[in-house]
């Protein structure tokens, strides 16, 4: 039975952390550890932060339905994803999403599929700050993104 | 029923959430952003619904899905998460 987990928190998080506990004696099975983590840009300097606003509680369960979806179909061992809401400054890291398996092809594909759905499926909004002090737009969302998606549909 | 908004819709409408009583006639996401928009100045985003998305009880939906069991409804932009 894999092992979900996720966090939907306002304060950072420790990425050496959360790879101890999905390998070595923790899971003597895994033989594969992918992490992807997001971080917050300062886009050459114009922006001074980054504003998530989220859905609570369907942030959660979105992005534990699509962990799901791709520990089924990649046969994951274990999958970690942590969302942060709330401003957050160039550098800092805003998401992470783990997917550990006996064999590196499942775990990257398993990371790459976690996020390409959690990209413009789980209910996140980002609202720049400017560095001159302009409050800045709300993201677009991308037309990549969603084209990202089409490729699992396989 | 409990209408929550997100983003820049939160923003125009001015809310974060309310309490409506839906007349008959709504039937769908699509009626809704129709029975919406029809409010006042606040409510014009609704004008725009191919650029809106929404969830009936925290599930994603699309525009022709029937309101039927809807206990909480969330109207917002496309999703920029990640």
């Amino acid at each position: 039975m894999a092992k979900i987990t996720v966090r939907i928190q306002r304060e950072a998080f420790n990425i050496n952390e959360i790879s101890e506990t999905m390998t070595g004696s923790h899971a003597p099975n895994v033989g594969a550890l992918v992490t992807f983590t997001g971080y917050c840009r300062d886009e050459e300097g114009t922006l001074s932060a980054l504003e998530l606003d989220h859905y609570p509680g369907m942030a959660e369960s979105e992005i534990t339905r699509i962990s799901k979806e791709a520990t089924k179909r990649f046969n994951l061992d274990s999958v970690t994803a942590i969302h942060r809401y709330g401003k957050m400054a160039p550098g800092e890291p805003i998401v992470l999403v783990s997917a550990s398996s006996r064999h590196r092809r499942a775990a990257f594909q398993g990371a790459e599929f976690i996020m390409d759905f959690l990209k413009s499926r789980a209910p996140f909004w980002k609202k720049e700050h400017k560095s001159n002090g302009a409050s800045g737009a709300w993201v677009d969302a991308k037309q990549d993104d969603e084209e990202a998606l089409l490729r699992w549909q396989k | 029923m409990r209408l929550v908004y997100f983003a820049w819709v939160r923003e125009q409408v001015g809310l974060a959430e309310e309490e409506v009583t839906l007349p008959n006639e709504v039937r769908t996401i699509a009626d809704l952003f129709t029975w919406l928009s029809s409010r006042g100045d606040s409510y014009a985003v609704f004008k725009q619904a191919d650029q809106l998305r929404a969830a009936i009880n925290q599930e994603h939906v699309n525009h022709n899905t029937s309101l039927k069991d809807a206990i909480e409804i969330a109207l917002f932009p496309p999703m920029t998460g990640g």
